[in-house]
């Protein structure tokens, strides 16, 4: 397991909520940040601040050295092939809108079909109703299986050639379910379709290979993988980028403008309009720095134990019902029986204990699950076996309490 | 590790309107049914109101939430059943106030007229649950304005 030099890394954890030492399990939400990025942002604002790509004075060019390093930082982070294929954007959401404007709508019609998965965010579910919406292309949903999954024979059932893109998370930000990418982009792709990724619950968590996986489409997000806010990665083939219309226009992503008509600059600018999210890619360039040093597969081993640890010690609590399968990310999620999540929540926030409560984004999984909500518990390389601890505990003073009470 | 502040949120009377909520169920004949969600946490209330003459004769709800939303639907109906539209609005805004953490002069009210609602007052001191109480009240505002229509 990470020791505690990692943990004191995050100063934000270092400090007392409700009376009680902050315990941090909501990282699926988003992440803490080490002092590095504070650090680098920071340096950023106080000695580079500068627009990129245009100016000739000095810090013009170290944003710009800032900017574009970073994105080579990604591209090494995830394998791309080139930096063409690594574009900025918000965050997952518009990544995922983003392939669904200017790849769904441009190339989907009539008859054509979606699949997706019956436990996808949100974000990777309505672009494509929106998708289907305006093309009459059909929705398709991959069933669940009892214990979280999905089975590659539905996939390879449901995916056939009318199938023009498979929609998928690579981890489940509920179950915790990590899906088999690869097998499920081999069937895709074998039957002409595209896969579309949604990873942001697996970028922070675990080493991703964009080209081992054979993805066409890969998007995450900063602020879940130690970074800030605001920023995140479109990953697209080149091929398949070459080909698209940009979903933005203005300025940054132009080559020539005449009165009537314009051109794109090259891949990756044509997609990235406007000034761009600089102090944004410099904190991610700056989180996959720390990451890097930790290393990814320690990472991901470290939560491993915890997610085992913490099944192992939750499902000794009477009366907790615990969703998804053995194998997972680092997360559970659980509902006490008789206690609301939301009551959960506010009782353990009480005891300066921070986990997620609601429907996380994810309704008509949540309507599978047949509950209206649940409570999450999410880890993270700064989490350890004693947060696990802290969080049984809390859990068994909530049941009491709440069974005193009624 | 001890809770600290949790017993100013979770009254004794809050539980038990969560545990055996007033008016819960369908109303029959003539109503307004209005639906409202809590989209972040996925609480919802199906609240049905019968008025006649500008006054609520009956009200029920349905839905799922958790003990602060549920208890505050409960605590709605039973104040504003037999009350008029125009005072079961002014105790709609002043339970907006006691939620904002606003000083509430009672004074202004018939003590009895409040029912149990007082018990939700400390709701106010968690921010993250003010909503969890409004909704009833909001879906009783909606419900009254589409009876205006």
């Amino acid at each position: 397991m990470l020791n505690e030099t990692v943990r004191k890394q995050f100063p934000i954890l270092d400090q007392e909520v409700n009376e009680h030492s902050l315990v941090y399990l909501d990282s699926a939400a988003t992440s803490q940040k080490p002092q590095s990025v504070i650090d680098a942002l920071n340096e950023y604002y106080q000695r580079y601040n500068s627009n990129v790509h245009r100016g000739v004075h000095t810090l013009g060019t170290r944003a710009t050295e800032g900017y574009e390093g970073a994105r080579e930082k990604v591209k090494s982070f995830i394998n791309a092939n080139s930096i063409k294929e690594v574009i900025f954007m918000r965050g997952t959401t518009t990544a995922i809108n983003t392939v669904a404007h200017s790849y769904g709508r441009e190339k989907l019609s009539e008859g054509d079909e979606i699949v997706l998965t019956k436990m996808e965010h949100h974000s990777n579910i309505i672009p494509w109703q929106q998708v289907a919406k305006v093309t009459g292309a059909t929705l398709k949903y991959l069933p669940l299986q009892e214990d979280g999954t999905i089975s590659l024979d539905d996939v390879r059932e449901l995916v056939t050639s009318k199938t023009k893109i498979v929609a998928m998370g690579h981890v489940s930000n509920v179950l915790g379910t990590i899906n088999p990418i690869k097998e499920v982009a081999k069937i895709a792709h074998e039957n002409g379709a595209v896969i579309v990724v949604d990873g942001a619950q697996s970028v922070p968590h675990m080493s991703v290979d964009v080209q081992e996986l054979d993805v066409d489409f890969y998007a995450f997000s900063a602020h879940k993988m130690c970074g800030p806010t605001g920023i995140g990665v479109l990953y697209g083939k080149q091929h398949l980028l070459e080909n698209m219309e940009p979903v933005e226009f203005g300025g940054e992503m132009i080559d020539f403008v005449n009165l009537y008509d314009s051109t794109w600059k090259e891949l990756p600018w044509k997609f990235e309009g406007g000034t761009p999210i600089i102090a944004g890619a410099i904190g991610l360039g700056a989180a996959i720095d720390f990451l890097n040093d930790v290393g990814m597969e320690a990472i991901e081993e470290h939560e491993q134990e915890l997610a085992n640890y913490a099944l192992e010690q939750m499902e000794q609590i009477d009366g907790i019902t615990i969703f998804g399968p053995r194998e997972r990310a680092g997360l559970v999620t659980f509902n006490l029986n008789d206690v609301h999540p939301h009551d959960t929540a506010t009782a353990l926030d009480s005891l300066g204990i921070a986990v997620r409560a609601g429907h996380h984004c994810a309704q008509p999984l949540m309507k599978e699950l047949q509950v209206t909500a649940t409570a999450r518990a999410s880890f993270y390389l700064y989490n350890s076996k004693k947060d696990v601890d802290q969080l049984v505990e809390g859990l068994r003073k909530t049941k009491e309490y709440f069974g005193d009470v009624f | 590790m001890s809770f600290n502040n949790l017993d100013t949120l979770y009254r004794q009377v809050i539980m038990d309107h969560y545990k055996n909520p007033r008016n819960r169920g369908k109303l029959e004949g003539d109503h307004i049914t209005v639906e409202l969600n809590n989209p972040t946490c996925g609480d919802r209330i199906d609240l049905q109101l019968k008025i006649n003459d500008g006054v609520v004769e009956d009200a029920k709800f349905e839905g799922e939430g958790c003990s602060i939303s549920l208890s505050s639907a409960s605590m709605m109906t039973q104040v504003i059943i037999g009350k008029k539209v125009e005072d079961a609005l002014k105790i709609s805004q002043m339970f907006s106030d006691m939620m904002l953490g606003e000083e509430v002069d009672t004074n202004d009210y018939n003590l009895e007229e409040l029912g149990d609602i007082q018990a939700l007052q400390g709701v106010s001191k968690f921010p993250a649950r003010i909503k969890c109480a409004t909704l009833a009240w909001k879906a009783m505002e909606q419900g009254v304005e589409k009876d205006n229509e």
